[in-house]
């Protein structure tokens, strides 16, 4: 397939090509049904239709506030637990080839991983703060 | 004819015709949500638009939001306000690249067909930290929080229940997954991955739920505590893509992916059943488990957000583990 302006080789890169596409189609259709809403609806700016919504009274100080993050410690185990799920895929696509050694291989990894979760466990990380 | 199809051009407009059923389906699901969820109740749900059992309601609804004004708040961030519709909807469309209506029959069998969709469809959660930041408004910020809170919570056992089907194919492109499902024969009946992987299709689900925040996890948008959660703020066209479409559409490819991975894809139950086509297979799965969905929603009560940790990190968690640790031992017996 020679395709678009000779844009599209064959081969590993060639698939990705088909997906810009696809997100640009994307793009466009949102950008077609908004602009469509443009030219349809109407347009009454008033001062008290562009308040913030904060149950029917005047807000309160700023919506872009500083707020306490209670699950950043989920957050940083999320990470960990990503990552190892990021090598987790190479090696499920191959173990059975290489066999008996890959699984034990990998077992002793996840089983680290699962001893640093039960860590966090017993030192309450997993409990809401 | 043939020649028209060799044509890269017309390959690719047919491929992209996709994108055409996308809100229809979405108009379709919303109204059968509706109706299922009104008779689940023993109500009726919408009987007056259309004439028969309110078919066009969802209809009626998408062309009154098209009509609808749209509004910015004075306060609120404009560019990054705006640009969230195209996120969350690019993040649900994404996934259907890779799904496979048939042996040859996919937009685009990527080889890393499995972690594509994992990474598209945690797009969206993007688009909802930037309307929660953007809107400046308290009830947007704790939605988007509470959704990066889910996120991180159960992004972690929908990789892990599709790794252990990626282990089961030995292949992260999802025509080979189905391939090897088909594979699996006895009798002539093809056997799926589900009565190898029933604990990971549970995982599945449940994660699929929290990911899509629907019921009974549907914190970030809990309408009785923070209005609509991130999308407060949103009005008109940007809201129902944003929230409605965004939803439905990821839906369905997380149903069809489901479908996918645990229950054979395009793949018919009985050879004898070869000569209808795919399509027809993976839509049935398709709705099975978007009635699955559906059923859910409509039966549980919401979670707390600290109890809804609690399940992901000392339930989900430790089970898929030892999911992907049963799941290699199959492989590895002798007698499979």
């Amino acid at each position: 397939m020679k395709g678009i302006l000779g844009l599209m080789p064959d081969g590993y890169f060639g698939s990705y090509l088909t997906l810009a596409v696809y997100a640009l189609a994307m793009i466009g259709l949102v950008a077609g049904t908004l602009g469509l809403n443009r030219l349809v609806s109407p347009k009454v700016p008033k001062r008290e239709k562009l308040t913030t919504y904060e149950c029917g009274v005047e807000p309160v100080g700023t919506g872009q506030s500083q707020t306490t993050i209670r699950y950043y410690m989920f957050a940083l185990l999320f990470v960990i637990f990503d990552v190892e799920a990021v090598f987790l895929f190479p090696w499920a696509v191959v173990f059975e080839e290489i066999g008996m050694f890959a699984f034990i291989e990998m077992m002793i990894f996840i089983a680290i991983l699962a001893l640093g979760l039960l860590y966090a466990w017993r030192k309450k990380v997993l409990d809401w703060l | 004819m043939a020649d028209a199809l060799g044509n890269g051009y017309v390959q690719l407009g047919l491929k992209m015709s996709v994108l055409l059923i996308l809100l229809p389906a979405t108009l379709v699901l919303g109204w059968v949500e509706l109706k299922i969820g009104a008779h689940m109740q023993a109500r009726l749900g919408p009987m007056y638009p259309g004439g028969f059992h309110g078919w066009a309601q969802t209809l009626a609804d998408g062309i009154k939001f098209v009509l609808k004004e749209n509004i910015i708040p004075r306060n609120a961030d404009r560019s990054v306000f705006a640009l969230v519709p195209y996120v969350t909807m690019l993040g649900a469309a994404l996934i259907f690249v890779v799904i496979p209506a048939g042996r040859n029959l996919v937009i685009e069998d990527l080889e890393v067909g499995v972690f594509y969709v994992l990474a598209a469809s945690s797009v969206g959660v993007i688009g909802i930290l930037m309307a929660g930041w953007s809107s400046a408004n308290k009830y947007s910020l704790m939605g988007a929080l509470r959704a990066a809170a889910q996120l991180i919570a159960y992004e972690l056992p929908l990789v892990l229940a599709a790794a252990a089907v990626a282990m089961m194919a030995g292949s992260l492109s999802l025509v080979d997954i189905v391939e090897a499902q088909k594979s699996i024969e006895i009798a002539g009946f093809y056997i799926p991955f589900l009565p190898f992987q029933i604990v990971g299709f549970i995982i599945f689900l449940t994660a699929a739920t929290a990911e899509l925040t629907r019921p009974p996890f549907d914190m970030p948008v809990a309408e009785a505590e923070l209005i609509t959660g991130a999308f407060t703020e949103y009005t008109g066209i940007r809201f129902a893509f944003s929230l409605f479409a965004a939803e439905y559409i990821s839906m369905i490819g997380l149903a069809a992916f489901g479908a996918t991975l645990f229950l054979g894809g395009y793949a018919p139950p009985h050879s004898a059943l070869e000569f209808i086509p795919g399509i027809v297979w993976l839509l049935l799965k398709t709705l099975t488990i978007l009635f699955l969905l559906i059923w859910v929603r409509w039966t549980y009560p919401r979670l707390r957000e600290d109890q809804l940790q609690k399940f992901a990190w000392k339930f989900l968690i430790p089970l898929s583990l030892v999911n992907i640790f049963a799941t290699g031992a199959l492989k590895l017996t002798p007698w499979i």
